[in-house]
């Protein structure tokens, strides 16, 4: 009897998280559906934001995350190689192992602040593309470095003794056969680092962000940018017009779930895919 | 052949007792037995951390024909063979010291990446790339900066000849060498490492993961592949070991090596008691 309910309740507790998801989903769907159009997705907002579409917006969440990715990739790929390939157990590489995991818990916010300190002031990249894309970069590199070194670790032995046994040298070795062995999973674990990277407000709001837009889409890589997450922050804070912006507020959020849904369903899609693929 | 009667020659006035002439002499009937050695092991001790596997093992390894390594499990035979190519040293902690001469060189000290060039290996388990069967033959050539299509083409379907694979896969070079059988994918093995044109051939226990079927046709490469270099083979399987090798070294638990000669006056009279009791207790 008291197991019984004791199952119920924590059924029920399980049901409690899906139970906020669907409702997350009908909320925004239902409120952001019927904003959606093909002029709210090209063209540009009108009349401070109670017209027109989120255009720049879209496209400068793109341009940030893929900026970021460029930027932390080739850091992520290094750390993730020199960690799983050639670095010997010992204490300073434990100490990097802990370093890398405490920057996976370090708060949004405080990137945006170091992304301010160093990329906006000390290397005077000023608000913009460049200085968002690298604070973004840092908040993704954890991530990608996990999934980067996972991805070589996979790599059997056997394809490395084959390698080193035909007379390569352990870089080409990793360069000709764990690297190419590994990168369906790199390329999943960066998917997935994008999808974690657009959602994010607090790391670019200072750093790469403008309010207000006369040249709303992006020149250079030096221009201010706006993207989903923080044209929202604006219309919902800063926007005198709160009511008006209503609709365009919720298809705004409704376009960010939309893109954050599909980068997930091609990391889960090609991860499923590697695996069947797989045959050692 | 000639260089052997040369040898007879010069050698005649070996029998005068002394100890060094007593051991030269035996050298010199090894050489009547053997012909060249291709690699000399001089009091190889080998070491994964404080754990000795290898015990002052001195062995010529002739250059003709099979050479099988042979023993019950953990005695060494895989460490032994490893030596060879250094492969050993993927093994954090793992340490040789003692002689191993390979070209006038100890190999022991010399590049691991050039050596490797010059000794192939194949292993337990069929180990391709998960690549073409062409990329997988092709690989050793490129890595070593063979770019041109023409040659390695021609490179890729010699190697296949001579590992007995060709005529199976000559219509699917494109296809993966995962959509190969175990056997097959043995064979592309041997085929990869002999792309690199290698002097001698290491087998660690080439067909362990494979039916007999397929273990026959590695045998069968193996013998092929004697004619024009030197194979040394690994193997627990006494029945291989006799259809596949011209001479048997025996090592014993705690590897030591026991015994060396020719595989049948091994099988058949073998010197060392223990050597006998391990082949009997194979055989019966």
């Amino acid at each position: 009897m008291i197991q019984t309910t004791a199952f119920s309740l924590l059924g029920l507790g399980s049901l409690f998280g899906f139970f906020f998801l669907i409702l997350i989903l009908v909320w925004i769907i239902k409120q952001g559906a019927p904003a959606i159009s093909w002029e709210f997705l090209t063209s540009k907002p009108l009349d401070m934001d109670r017209a027109g579409g989120i255009a720049p917006m879209i496209l400068g969440s793109v341009y940030l995350t893929l900026g970021s990715l460029l930027v932390a990739l080739p850091f992520a790929l290094g750390s993730a190689i020199w960690l799983s390939e050639y670095a010997w157990k010992g204490w300073w590489v434990r100490a990097i192992r802990i370093g890398v995991n405490t920057l996976a818990g370090v708060p949004s916010i405080v990137f945006g602040l170091v992304g301010v300190g160093l990329f906006v002031v000390a290397l005077n990249f000023g608000v913009s593309l460049l200085s968002g894309a690298c604070t973004l970069a840092m908040l993704s590199l954890p991530i990608l470095i996990r999934a980067s070194e996972e991805a070589l670790r996979a790599v059997p032995r056997s394809f490395r003794e084959g390698s080193l046994a035909l007379g390569a040298t352990r870089w080409t070795m990793i360069r000709t056969v764990v690297l190419p062995t590994a990168m369906p999973g790199i390329l999943t674990g960066s998917v997935l680092s994008m999808a974690r990277a657009i959602g994010e407000t607090a790391p670019i709001w200072f750093t790469a962000v403008a309010f207000s837009m006369n040249q709303p889409y992006p020149t250079s890589m030096l221009s201010r940018v706006t993207a989903l997450p923080t044209h929202l922050l604006y219309l919902t804070q800063y926007n005198p017009h709160y009511n008006e912006t209503k609709p365009i507020q919720y298809g705004t959020v409704f376009v960010l779930m939309i893109v954050v849904t599909l980068l997930n369903l091609t990391a889960i899609v090609w991860r499923t895919r590697v695996r069947r693929k797989k045959s050692w | 052949m000639v260089e052997r009667t040369q040898a007879h020659d010069s050698d005649t006035s070996v029998a005068e007792g002394t100890e060094r002439d007593v051991n030269s002499a035996r050298d010199w009937v090894k050489r009547q037995f053997y012909g060249e050695t291709i690699i000399d092991i001089k009091n190889l001790d080998f070491f994964y951390s404080k754990n000795q596997v290898l015990r002052d093992v001195t062995l010529g390894i002739p250059k003709d024909g099979v050479t099988a390594i042979m023993g019950p499990s953990g005695c060494g035979k895989s460490t032994l063979l490893r030596t060879l190519n250094r492969m050993y040293e993927v093994v954090p902690g793992a340490r040789a010291t003692g002689e191993i001469r390979f070209e006038g060189e100890n190999l022991l000290k010399t590049d691991p990446v050039v050596l490797r060039h010059k000794i192939g290996m194949v292993f337990q388990r069929p180990n391709p790339f998960p690549k073409s069967i062409f990329d997988n033959i092709a690989y050793g050539p490129r890595i070593h900066g063979l770019r041109n299509r023409r040659q390695l083409a021609t490179i890729v379907e010699d190697a296949l000849r001579r590992a007995a694979l060709w005529d199976e896969v000559k219509d699917r070079l494109k296809d993966s060498a995962f959509s190969l059988s175990g056997g097959q994918q043995q064979r592309l093995c041997i085929a990869r490492a002999l792309a690199v044109s290698p002097q001698i051939l290491l087998m660690d226990e080439p067909c362990s993961a494979l039916d007999p079927k397929a273990s026959d046709r590695i045998e069968h490469t193996a013998r092929e592949l004697a004619e024009e270099l030197t194979v040394i083979i690994v193997t627990h399987n006494l029945q291989q070991a006799g259809r596949v090798s011209d001479n048997v070294a025996v090592l014993l638990a705690g590897g030591e090596l026991a015994e060396f000669g020719p595989t049948r006056s091994v099988f058949e009279d073998p010197e060392d008691e223990r050597v006998a009791d391990y082949l009997r207790g194979r055989f019966g």
